[in-house]
């Protein structure tokens, strides 16, 4: 790499060629606030709108302030970072972000997570100098996303995300000037948009403009209720994050401390989604080798590739954007509503519980997922198979709200029989996950041999697209893996111009997958968290003893006790589901 | 949202005559306002699909430029002159005067759909100030009681439309 001499404050650096002035001090550990630059290396995604200007610096020889992340850098440049121009022009610009901000912080749900606040707390703000006139747009609820467009400061970090990265393209900057603001199409709600929940905006939003729905005080009243018995499961990305939100090190492994939190919360039973990955990979796998049986067979009606469907912000993407081929994903429902369907059937009559007594909470890494439980097709008599969803940063909230000390708490172990799971079933947190799972499965059933190396190192990783062909004792499968929903259009855009050569596809909607989920702790722009928490799940998984679904001895018995076999018709009813077409398609008259 | 399939094929047209290029959205937009008269969420959708772009794009484009209307005009549409020399003249008050007698703020149309209401920048008429315009046709030196005068002659041709 070419590098170039440059000064900052009087210290002499060497920077790659071509970087910006904001990249190259932060390459050599100087500090440039920003308000709106986001820069998620490993994910080769860039975010530079120069909207926010506090990253202002003086170069020596030029007249004005310049926008250190829209300048580059070239040899010799002397950059002042802390004169008093700079950092009075930087906390003007802060005034006036905030002339128009409302100043409830104190009841606001980003308080203490919020990067303007933390900006002006920086800078020492005391006094509010400018009184701008404040907007006053309606709070719009989606079922799992809030927007509240008097905190919007305008970065539009989430444009990119929705727009660029996702192509999702709910959102747009609207209107000019200062009635300027991020809306869907004609200001219609969210729920009425294209919107997947993917939350991907809600993950990079600085401020309180874009936040999960709460269902934190909903689930504290049903855990009050002595008429319910509440029963909660844990999403695998949960566990590698949670720690953050208590000052762990991105990438610590909270499983124990998770539990035991949850059992002091007064949840009657503390279940891990894993299990219900386990059985999806019973499921999946079982419909993945029964459409490649028939491909070899030379049946030529099967679709192919087979496309996983575990993850509810890809699924809502596809019945938005690609309804013409609704029916190529594979049928099985995602881990969380295989658990909330078997939790309301098969554990509710083991523990002699009625369904309706019955209360189904997850914690999940992900938005799309409160929308998922509130599907109609999830629901018996109207009561869903899952009943609430709840972040992994409201699992945070609720735990600090209830004084428990969470760094002293003893790990405990999660309750039967729904808490068992394999090591596959912990990977499906990251992307390449899903899919190693099912082949070790898939692999046994389909040689009828047992596989000694479970690792696929070929399966892992963080590029935006990977492929790779395992070879099953003599048949080669082709695999094919996206995360992001634009990488996942991609593939999908090569299956209907029937290019596709890939068997399978995974496709998980967040960048990293659930791990990077919209419900997760913020990373606030630094990707690297997102590789900690991907490197704790392979750890995870490779301290298991069991790490194949179809060897977890819970699934077993699950067929032997009540659903028989893999898509067998109780199966089914309870583990599959169909997909809807959401296009907004307007109707055509004949005149 | 509904719309006839010959208003469709129109619209499939003009994305036609600019390649289907998304970079040509506002010279769709604009030869669409053309046919249409205004850009109705139909039509937008419409352009959306064939441009392959998102629908909140397209509208974020509309609702940025104030050229772009989502409301159809009137039959008779009022355009008051702002400029400098017509404002200092006395426009804002024969605005109001508009305004107040139509019931409709600047940007809307009348619910009997004759009326609109737009101002606009120097007609380039400032000898004349303050100038209104109602369609194509000029008016100069517009006082306040004069405004209830143009609307009148607006009244004779709906009131009996048979005899032109």
């Amino acid at each position: 790499m070419d590098t170039i001499s440059i000064k900052i404050d009087n210290k002499n650096f060497q920077v790659p060629k071509g970087s910006t002035i904001l990249d190259a001090a932060k390459s050599v550990g100087v500090n440039i606030p920003t308000l709106c630059y986001m820069h998620l290396h490993d994910l080769n995604t860039t975010h530079k709108p120069t909207g926010c200007r506090i990253c202002v610096v003086e170069v020596v020889g030029r007249k004005n302030l310049v926008p250190a992340c829209a300048t580059e850098c070239l040899p010799g440049m002397e950059i002042k970072n802390q004169t008093i121009r700079v950092l009075n022009s930087r906390k003007t610009v802060l005034q006036l972000i905030l002339s128009d901000h409302p100043t409830d912080c104190l009841i606001c749900a980003k308080n203490g997570d919020c990067d303007l606040q933390s900006m002006a707390q920086k800078m020492g703000i005391r006094h509010l100098y400018y009184e701008g006139e404040q907007s006053k747009y309606i709070k719009d609820r989606s079922p799992a996303i809030r927007r509240d467009m008097d905190k919007c400061i305008g970065c539009r970090r989430c444009l990119t995300m929705c727009n660029e990265v996702q192509t999702v393209g709910a959102l747009s900057a609207i209107n000019r000037g200062f009635m300027s603001v991020v809306a869907p199409a004609f200001q219609m709600n969210l729920e009425d948009s294209v919107c997947t929940y993917c939350g991907q905006c809600v993950a990079v939003c600085p401020t309180a403009a874009l936040t999960e729905i709460d269902h934190t005080v909903k689930v504290i009243r049903l855990l009050a209720d002595p008429s319910k018995t509440v029963i909660v499961q844990t999403a695998p990305a949960v566990r590698a994050a949670l720690g953050e939100e208590f000052g762990y090190a991105p990438g610590t492994l909270v499983t124990g401390k998770m539990t035991a939190a949850l059992k002091d919360l007064g949840f009657n039973y503390v279940f891990d989604t894993d299990f219900a990955a386990d059985l999806t990979i019973m499921e999946e796998g079982a419909e993945l080798l029964d459409r490649l049986t028939r491909h070899l067979d030379g049946d030529t009606t099967v679709k192919l590739p087979l496309l996983t469907s575990c993850c509810p912000g890809w699924v809502n993407f596809f019945e938005h954007h690609f309804p013409d081929m609704k029916d190529i994903p594979s049928t099985a429902r995602s881990p969380q509503q295989m658990f909330g369907a078997i939790a309301k059937t098969y554990f509710a009559e083991k523990i002699g519980v009625k369904r309706e007594d019955l209360v189904v909470v997850s914690i999940m890494p992900c938005l799309a997922k409160k929308y998922e439980c509130s599907r109609d097709e999830f629901k018996t008599d109207g009561n869903p198979d899952v009943d609430f969803v709840l972040s992994t940063r409201e699992l945070a909230r609720l735990i600090k709200q209830s004084g428990i000390d969470f760094d002293s708490l003893s790990p405990a172990e999660f309750d039967h029989p729904m808490g068992e799971s394999s090591g596959a079933a912990v990977i499906f947190g990251t992307t390449g996950g899903v899919i190693e799972a099912a082949v070790r499965t898939a692999y046994e059933v389909f040689t009828k041999q047992k596989l000694h190396k479970v690792d696929f190192e070929q399966l892992r990783g963080m590029e935006w697209v990977r492929e790779s062909t395992i070879d099953f004792n003599g048949t080669p499968i082709k695999i094919g893996i996206a995360h992001g929903l634009g990488n996942a259009r991609k593939l999908l855009e090569e299956v209907r111009a029937g290019k596709s050569q890939y068997h399978a596809i995974e496709i998980m909607a967040c960048p990293g997958g659930c791990i990077g989920g919209g419900g997760q702790p913020l990373h606030h722009g630094d990707s690297n968290i997102l590789k900690a928490r991907q490197k704790a799940l392979y750890s995870d998984d490779k301290s298991k003893t069991i790490r194949k679904s179809h060897e977890n001895p819970s699934i077993i018995k699950l067929y032997d006790e009540f659903l028989g076999k893999p898509m067998s018709e109780k199966a089914h009813e309870l583990l599959h589901t169909h997909y809807f077409d959401k296009s907004n398609s307007i109707e055509i008259t004949d005149n | 949202m509904t719309i006839c399939e010959s208003n469709v094929a129109k619209i499939e047209a003009i994305c036609k005559e600019f390649n289907n290029d998304k970079g040509e959205l506002i010279s769709v937009l604009h030869k669409a306002q053309n046919t249409f008269g205004y850009l109705p969420e139909e039509v937008q959708q419409i352009i959306a699909k064939n441009l392959n772009t998102s629908l909140a794009h397209v509208y974020g484009v509309v609702s940025f430029y104030s050229f772009f209307t989502m409301t159809p005009k009137g039959k008779y549409p009022i355009n008051i002159c702002m400029g400098t020399a017509c404002y200092v003249r006395g426009a804002e008050r024969v605005l109001d005067e508009f305004k107040e007698i139509l019931k409709i703020k600047v940007g809307e149309t009348t619910k009997d759909d004759k009326f609109s209401l737009s101002s606009l920048r120097c007609v380039g008429a400032c000898g004349l100030a303050p100038v209104v315009l109602v369609g194509e046709k000029v008016y100069g030196r517009v006082t306040l009681d004069g405004v209830q005068e143009i609307l009148d002659e607006y009244k004779e041709v709906s009131a009996a439309p048979s005899e032109y």
